[in-house]
């Protein structure tokens, strides 16, 4: 692996997030009777945990929002990095937009570390950083650790519309 | 006693040429990695390389002999035999058995689950009066340690699940050795099984074998000895160790996958029922019932792996040939090596003991502040293959507080130079990752 690979790997975004983490340490949910839903995860390769927590609320036009999007474990720093940057992006965005941009990550993932047009660049923002992460089949789990806990957690939290569910497990897996 | 590492200058070791020799066996040794760096391989913990005398050993048993084994009067099932019956052998003798006491199996991990399985079977009522030695129920205890291989533990709870027996486990010292000041009262009338391993795949710590044993033997219970680690690296008697069982794998001693091995004592694998039933491990079979053939064929149903099981004594041969003294010597001055190596990176703290006494050149350690996934990724960046997570031993990281370690194991085809530049690349992972040599870590 060349010094490139390297820092394509663990872009200073990455590093920046992993140091100093969004979301990190769980929310207490909000006493408004929204609906919240948790999920444990565990990396297998390294016994790595996270327990991610989503409070679903409806805004003003009746579309579900997630309203807090908060996590706590351990992980290595793309996993941490990883998390972080989907809980700012997700945070505050109707459920229907986060599952989307989860469905564009996994995309990302399965990539081989090229880039994804223009638009899906756009939505994934911050998230873009992680594109040197397809070329790395080892790590790939880390990167989506969170995205499959958020996932979870949107369905523990009862909500039922969104995009279609694609099985992807098995490239998660890779 | 032969469980533990020679002294430096017991014997001399390998010399440089006797090294690069060795180092020529192995074909993937030689290769390059991305960007033509050369391969740093300590990972021999997970799995061993293969010299070539062992692949060449698998194809010429598929080029020359194959046929099926223990049947057919033709000439190359008679060959077949041999070269399967002479590995077992080759194995047997390595490990300082008879060779009806080796029954081969498929790896480490279904040698254990055989015995396991086997004592359910007896717990059922299989195998009539002379299988009630392995009969368990509730009261009765199994016996583990913290430091065990999930492959010595999962077996065990498991076990004890069906047949309720209780499992208890010896616990560990801060330096990752085994506690034996509650042996007394941890193994007692109650323990039916004491199963340990002979030396940790994370700690490198070896097992006090003889005193384990001599407890188990006093109260009247079985050992079971997980010897993956130990057997490729020291000169292992299994039955001056008398112990009951021991299980281990070829992959991890130089040779293939998918072949491994049980040693029971002969009156033993007598006594215990069979696990795995179906062909060539039956003497008469009527409609009504069948009896088994003895051992080691009772254990043996199906076809079985026979190239590989051909490797694996061929593996066990070369390693024999090399000589085990001469090995363990030479890893004790890797073991060395690693210890020095890690020791002078600052931040680094090692999982184990940290002097080169009754221990394998197997280090687990953390980088504080960094993962162990990415203390990996920075290594392999120089070439340098280590393993990273919990090792199948999340107990024992458990017990010192810890999720994942990086760990790195050499085998006898190893050098200094190699774990040098193991401690060079080892020096830049916190600077990588933005943390200071001497002092914050920011997390």
């Amino acid at each position: 692996m060349s010094a490139t690979a390297m820092e394509q790997l663990y872009q200073q975004v990455i590093l920046d997030h992993a140091k100093d983490p969004y979301g990190h340490g769980l929310v207490p949910p909000h006493e408004h009777g929204e609906r919240v839903g948790e999920s444990h995860q565990v990396n297998t390769t390294c016994g790595d945990e996270l327990t991610l927590r989503v409070e679903v609320a409806q805004d003003a036009t009746g579309q579900d929002v997630l309203r807090s999007v908060s996590w706590e474990g351990q992980g290595c720093s793309i996993s941490r990095a990883s998390v972080s940057v989907l809980s700012e992006l997700v945070t505050d965005i109707p459920v229907a937009d986060a599952e989307r941009l989860g469905e564009t990550f996994r995309e990302l993932m399965r990539s081989r570390g090229v880039p994804l047009d223009e638009a899906a660049q756009d939505a994934l923002g911050d998230a873009t950083a992680f594109t040197g992460v397809g070329k790395f089949p080892a790590r790939i789990k880390c990167a989506l650790l969170g995205w499959a806990a958020l996932r979870d957690a949107i369905v523990k939290a009862g909500v039922h519309e969104g995009v279609a569910q694609h099985d992807t497990e098995h490239e998660e897996d890779a | 006693m032969t469980q533990t590492v020679d002294p430096p200058g017991a014997t001399s070791g390998l010399t440089d040429a006797e090294l690069a020799a060795v180092r020529g066996d192995f074909p993937l040794l030689g290769r390059t990695l991305r960007d033509g760096r050369p391969l740093v391989y300590l990972d021999s913990g997970a799995t061993s390389q293969k010299p070539d005398v062992v692949l060449d050993a698998e194809r010429d048993f598929y080029t020359q002999r194959n046929a099926a084994v223990h049947r057919g009067a033709h000439q190359l099932a008679e060959e077949a035999t041999d070269a399967f019956e002479g590995a077992r052998e080759q194995v047997a003798r390595f490990v300082g058995v008879a060779s009806d006491e080796i029954v081969w199996t498929s790896n480490a991990t279904a040698a254990i689950n055989l015995v396991a399985y086997a004592m359910s079977n007896a717990t059922a009522g299989r195998g009539g009066a002379a299988a009630r030695r392995f009969v368990l129920g509730p009261g009765d205890e199994i016996v583990v340690t913290e430091a065990e291989h999930h492959a010595n533990l999962v077996p065990w709870q498991e076990l004890a699940a069906r047949t309720g027996a209780t499992l208890r486990w010896l616990g560990l010292h801060d330096d990752g050795r085994i506690r034996t000041d509650d042996l007394a009262t941890v193994v007692g009338d109650r323990t039916r099984v004491l199963a340990f391993g002979h030396a940790s795949n994370v700690t490198g710590a070896i097992a006090p074998v003889a005193e384990l044993v001599a407890r188990a033997r006093e109260v009247g219970a079985l050992t079971v000895l997980d010897a993956c680690q130990s057997v490729p690296h020291l000169r292992v008697d299994l039955t001056a160790l008398g112990v009951d069982f021991a299980a281990f794998s070829g992959h991890k001693m130089l040779g293939p996958t998918g072949v491994g091995a049980l040693y029971g004592r002969r009156e033993l694998l007598e006594a215990l029922p069979p696990v795995m039933t179906g062909g060539s491990m039956v003497e008469v079979v009527t409609m009504e019932s069948t009896t088994f053939a003895p051992p080691p064929q009772k254990f043996e149903a199906g076809t079985q792996m026979v190239a590989q099981a051909v490797g694996m004594g061929v593996a066990a041969s070369y390693l024999e040939e090399l000589g085990m003294d001469a090995v363990a010597a030479h890893e004790h001055v890797l073991a060395q090596a690693l210890l020095d190596a890690v020791a002078s990176v600052p931040h680094v703290r090692v999982l184990g003991p940290t002097e080169a006494v009754d221990r394998l050149a197997t280090v687990a350690f953390v980088v504080d502040g960094v993962h162990a996934h990415d203390v990996g990724q920075v290594l392999d960046d120089a070439g340098v293959a280590v393993r990273v997570g919990h090792h199948c031993a999340q107990p024992l990281h458990r017990r010192f507080g810890i999720t994942a370690t990086a760990r790195a194991s050499a085998s006898v085809y190893t050098t200094v130079d190699e774990i040098e530049v193991f401690r060079e690349a080892l020096s830049g992972v916190r600077a990588f990752f933005g943390l200071t040599a001497d002092g914050g870590d920011g997390r």
